[in-house]
């Protein structure tokens, strides 16, 4: 009975710590961007009235929230070299979760989309703009405020999601934190630390949306 | 004569089953004032709309200037952005971009759809602030404003992309009593400088002092039209009697 082994949090802080800013916050922030422009482009395409442009986006979606991440990213890293496609890990982590964040955002931006008035596509249609520039500078900007909670629930999500990589052998926080406890047999403290580190990213994330979403309704009455 | 510088003739509009326009015919005078006036539902909004295409009508032509469309020929939407260019429009509610400062929303038509350079543009958009009262607003968001406020913000938005025609719905409907005077103050001077304009209303006041023309709308057709001491003072038609009898005397 150890319990907890402070001398290993010590040396385990800046280990695990590594692997958090090269790993976990890196695939982050990465898969969270390529995610984002992926939702923009489907949400457009689930509002597109082409039966050949929205069916597709809607069958992506469908099959991404239908079915678990853990298995995404076997298909990805173990299931498509049996079709001649062989991947590293990041390419794989990054394939597999930007995939997912794509599907689950492209709700809340198509959502937002639709919440901006139809007066505002009137408005700019009547200035002179077209159907890109009216999205562009009149549309997605408070699209983008309506879906800013949606979003930031999704990257906060992403964060934690982005320690199931650990099975396509990509090295980020948690496996490096099963590394050393493998090695030490101090689960509880190991496991203890990760959980601290995510804790931690996650509190500032939801403090940053906060601040932000604070920001986005300046202008907007209440 | 010359030809009118706004021309639609024969607009047939429905919605479903529901037949709001009948055949429709409006001419407008380069510089002069049209007000169409009706009871609510008599397809005032829905002739507006269709002069700058915001509305499909099955049937009908629009020429504004030398653009001109035929609706029954099913034109594509380069075409009806082509006509839609020709005017200018003031909404009811404003629909002022409200992520963008005052003097955004009167360049953005300038400097996002015409592409203009930004400096002249701004600098252009300054003028038009101050022709509408509104000079120190520049740099204030469209929530900042009162609803007089932002109306004229609308109209000066309207009339930064130069348009031949302003159309206006309603423009001050939506305001309470107070500030309804600062509004069409500022559409009476721009119809003293020569802006052609039509005008969906129901102050019959700005209508007798400012139209050169009314067109009385019910049921999806023309009733009357005529200079506002004709129809306005004395109605040829029965039906336009009764609406103005309730407009004067709504108990
Ligand atoms: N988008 C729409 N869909 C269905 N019906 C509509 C629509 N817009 C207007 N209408 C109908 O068309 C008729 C005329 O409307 P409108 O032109 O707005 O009248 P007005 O502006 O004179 O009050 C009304 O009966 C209204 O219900
Ligand atoms: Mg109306």
């Amino acid at each position: 009975m150890s319990g907890i082994d402070w001398d290993l949090v010590r040396s385990s802080l800046w280990p695990l710590g590594r692997e958090l800013l090269q790993g976990t916050l890196p695939l982050t922030a990465v898969t969270f961007a390529l995610g984002l422009a992926l939702a923009v482009l489907v949400a457009l395409m689930r509002l597109s009235g082409n039966r050949l442009v929205s069916a597709p986006a809607q069958f992506y979606v469908s099959v991404i929230r239908g079915t678990p991440l853990l298995l995404q990213l076997f298909i990805i890293f173990f299931g498509l070299p049996s079709l001649g496609l062989t991947l590293d890990p990041w390419p794989s982590a990054i394939i597999g979760l930007s995939l997912n964040v794509g599907a689950y955002a492209s709700e809340a931006v198509r959502g937002a989309i639709l919440a901006v008035p139809r007066g505002q596509w009137e408005a700019a249609m009547t200035v002179g703009m077209g159907r890109v520039t009216t999205l562009r500078r009149v549309v997605l900007p408070q699209a983008a405020r309506i879906a800013v909670p949606s979003l930031g629930n999704t990257l906060i999500s992403l964060v934690k999601d982005t320690s199931l990589v650990s099975v396509v052998l990509f090295t980020e926080l948690f496996r490096q934190a099963q590394i050393i406890a493998g090695q030490t047999f101090e689960y509880f403290t190991l496991y203890g630390v990760a959980a601290v580190y995510y804790w931690v990213v996650c509190l500032v994330l939801s403090f940053g949306q906060t601040r932000l979403e604070a920001r986005l309704s300046r202008h907007v009455a209440a | 004569m010359t030809a009118p510088l706004l021309e639609a003739r024969g607009l047939v509009k429905s919605f479903g089953d529901n037949r709001v326009l009948r055949g429709v015919d409006v001419a407008v005078p380069a510089g002069s004032v049209t007000c169409l006036i009706g009871p609510s539902g008599s397809g005032k909004t829905t002739v507006l709309r269709s002069l700058n295409g915001l509305e499909t009508p099955e049937s009908g032509t629009v020429r504004v200037g030398d653009v001109e469309l035929d609706w029954s020929a099913r034109p594509d939407a380069r075409a009806v952005a082509r006509l839609r260019g020709q005017s200018g429009m003031v909404f009811q509610a404003h629909n002022l971009f409200p992520h963008l400062t005052v003097l955004d929303n009167v360049t953005s038509g300038p400097v996002f759809a015409q592409g203009r350079p930004r400096a002249e543009a701004q600098e252009e958009a300054r003028a038009l602030l101050a022709r509408v009262g509104l000079a120190d607003k520049a740099d204030s968001f469209p929530v900042q404003l009162s609803g007089g406020q932002q109306q004229r913000v609308g109209i000066a938005r309207a009339l930064a992309t130069r348009p031949e025609v302003v159309l206006f719905d309603e423009p001050t409907s939506a305001l309470d009593p107070e500030l309804v005077g600062e509004v069409l103050q500022v559409m009476q001077s721009l119809a003293a400088e020569g802006w052609t304009m039509v005008v969906v209303t129901h102050e019959m006041r700005f209508a007798r002092q400012v139209a050169d023309q009314v067109l009385f709308l019910d049921g999806g057709v023309v009733v009357e039209h005529g200079p506002p001491s004709a129809v306005l003072v004395e109605p040829r038609e029965a039906r336009t009697r009764q609406f103005l009898q309730r407009l004067l005397d709504p108990l």
